[in-house]
């Protein structure tokens, strides 16, 4: 058992470095970024739009009945902003990358794999790191904190509507507290954990799909890109929880 | 030390390979000459694509020696093989075109990554390769739009678009009708006189590796029980050999009592 887990990852460590090898060797294709700018950022706008401005709404609504209670509402400001800056952005839009965007990469990785797609580049001489991983990684780290940007700002304009709207709070109270309370070093946690997520999901999915062949623990057809589809998702989801804690207590 | 001859364009010395502690390939030993198209046939489970893996450098040597275009693979780092890789081509046996993109698009693909050529360039040496494979006119459809034989054929196109010294093609005739499949033999016939090239055919279609072969080798649990020109193996005396060609199921002789214990083994 401890034996296979280390295999696994020594298996992880190997495609990473051949990973950041490639993205380290010219020549670089702008095209395939900007396909997979398309693919992870642009078309998962409209689900960020949507999670930010409900999840926004329902901070406020929680942290309004608490501090209400306290006599501090005027404070829902800070609390909104910090929350969602410091946590719950980068966190939940990088879950919502791995199940939109992640799942689908390592799903397409998986069957190039068994279809000997990833065999083919091999033997035109493509790299398969350089033209399948690399791009993905370069979209992911530039898509995924521009995602987070706009989970934060929807949010808080979803925590707005439920403060200054609903709840009748005065809307310079909501930015003043905010604009006071948030600080450089926030955005910066904001940052980082957002870059570090958007290369953990692309690592983590891709690795799988590719590694496919390598997987002694089930079936490789259909059922394998199932199965480690299903990983992808669920280590992913792990590995960001678990980060998440580790950068926070770094920064913190 | 191995003793190689410059004009073979693949040799194969004493190659053996493990799967965990399952032998798959025992003391290979295999060499092709330029310009010779070259089958290796076996039945299924033989051990054939897995040979072929190890010849392209797919899977990491332990034990014997592949020199492919006079280069040692295993002694090749990643820059070299990819060089390498260059001057030969590969045929699969699904086609293994890229469902993202259009037939056009898959074959013009090593041009593109491999070479400074411009895009007007490509495209007519994309369409010179169509017509030879009698798919002109598909160069915007999608792989899910062409039949079997048609991917096929489109992937024998990806693979000669660099005009490769040596062609691999794993297993040109399985699963397609006698028809597309003779032509598809034709085809490999046209390439090794018109493009000069060397061809190794993985099969186990009897008919289709009589009419392209110069020579055969035959492959049997993972070693080689025969090499030789057709003539040698329509004599060989070896029961193996003779079953194959009459297409005759080997069956060992079975004790009622051993085949009961195995069935009702651990139940």
């Amino acid at each position: 058992m401890m034996r296979n887990i280390l295999i696994r990852f020594g298996i992880a460590g190997i495609f990473l470095y051949e990973t950041i090898l490639s993205l380290l060797t010219p020549p670089y294709s702008i095209n395939l970024i900007l396909k997979q700018i398309l693919f992870i950022g642009a078309r998962s706008v409209v689900v960020i739009v949507i999670a930010g401005l409900f999840v926004g709404m329902v901070v406020a609504l929680q942290f309004y009945d608490t501090l209400v209670r306290f006599g501090s509402v005027s404070l829902l400001g800070s609390a909104v902003g910090l929350s969602l800056i410091r946590e719950l952005g980068p966190v939940l839009t990088a879950l919502m990358v791995i199940g939109r965007s992640g799942s689908a990469m390592c799903a397409e990785i998986g069957i190039m794999r068994i279809d000997n797609q990833i065999d083919a580049l091999e033997c035109m001489a493509i790299d398969p790191h350089r033209y399948l991983i690399s791009p993905k990684i370069v979209a992911s780290i530039l898509c995924v904190p521009i995602l987070t940007a706009i989970f934060i700002v929807v949010g808080i304009f979803g925590g707005y509507f439920v403060g200054v709207i609903i709840f009748d709070l005065s809307a310079g109270s909501y930015f003043q507290n905010m604009n006071d309370t948030v600080l450089n070093r926030d955005l910066c946690m904001g940052l980082i954990k957002s870059i570090v997520f958007g290369f953990l999901i692309v690592w983590i999915s891709c690795e799988k799909g590719f590694n496919l062949h390598l997987d002694k623990s089930g079936t490789y057809g259909s059922e394998g890109v199932s199965r480690i589809t299903t990983e992808a998702v669920v280590l992913s989801s792990i590995a960001i929880l678990f980060s998440d804690y580790l950068l926070s207590a770094l920064i913190l | 030390m191995v003793k190689s001859n410059s004009e073979n364009v693949l040799e194969v010395f004493e190659l053996n390979t493990w799967y965990g502690n399952r032998k798959i390939l025992s003391d290979i030993n295999l060499n092709v000459s330029r310009n010779e198209i070259m089958v290796i046939m076996g039945h299924s489970g033989s051990g054939k694509s897995t040979l072929l893996r190890y010849i392209l450098g797919l899977e990491k040597i332990k034990n014997g020696v592949i020199k492919l275009l006079d280069k040692e693979i295993s002694k090749l780092n990643k820059s070299e093989l990819y060089k390498l890789r260059k001057r030969i081509g590969v045929a699969f046996q699904s086609g293994a075109l890229f469902s993202s993109m259009t037939v056009g698009e898959n074959i013009e693909l090593p041009l593109y990554e491999n070479t400074d050529l411009d895009k007007a360039t490509i495209q007519i040496m994309s369409r010179i390769k169509l017509e030879l494979m009698q798919l002109s006119g598909t160069e915007s459809l999608m792989p899910s739009e062409l039949s079997g034989g048609m991917l096929k054929r489109a992937g024998l196109a990806r693979a000669v678009i660099m005009d490769p010294e040596l062609l691999f093609f794993d297993e040109p005739s399985a699963g397609l009708d006698p028809i597309t499949s003779a032509h598809l033999d034709n085809l490999i016939l046209q390439l090794r006189d018109a493009l000069n090239m060397s061809i190794i055919v993985v099969t186990h279609e009897l008919e289709s590796a009589f009419k392209i072969a110069d020579k055969i080798t035959v492959l049997d649990k993972g070693k080689i029980i025969l090499t030789g020109d057709k003539e040698k193996i329509k004599k060989s005396n070896d029961p193996r050999i003779i079953n194959m060609l009459a297409r005759r199921a080997i069956t060992d002789p079975v004790d009622k009592e051993d085949y009961l214990n195995r069935l009702t083994k651990k139940l």
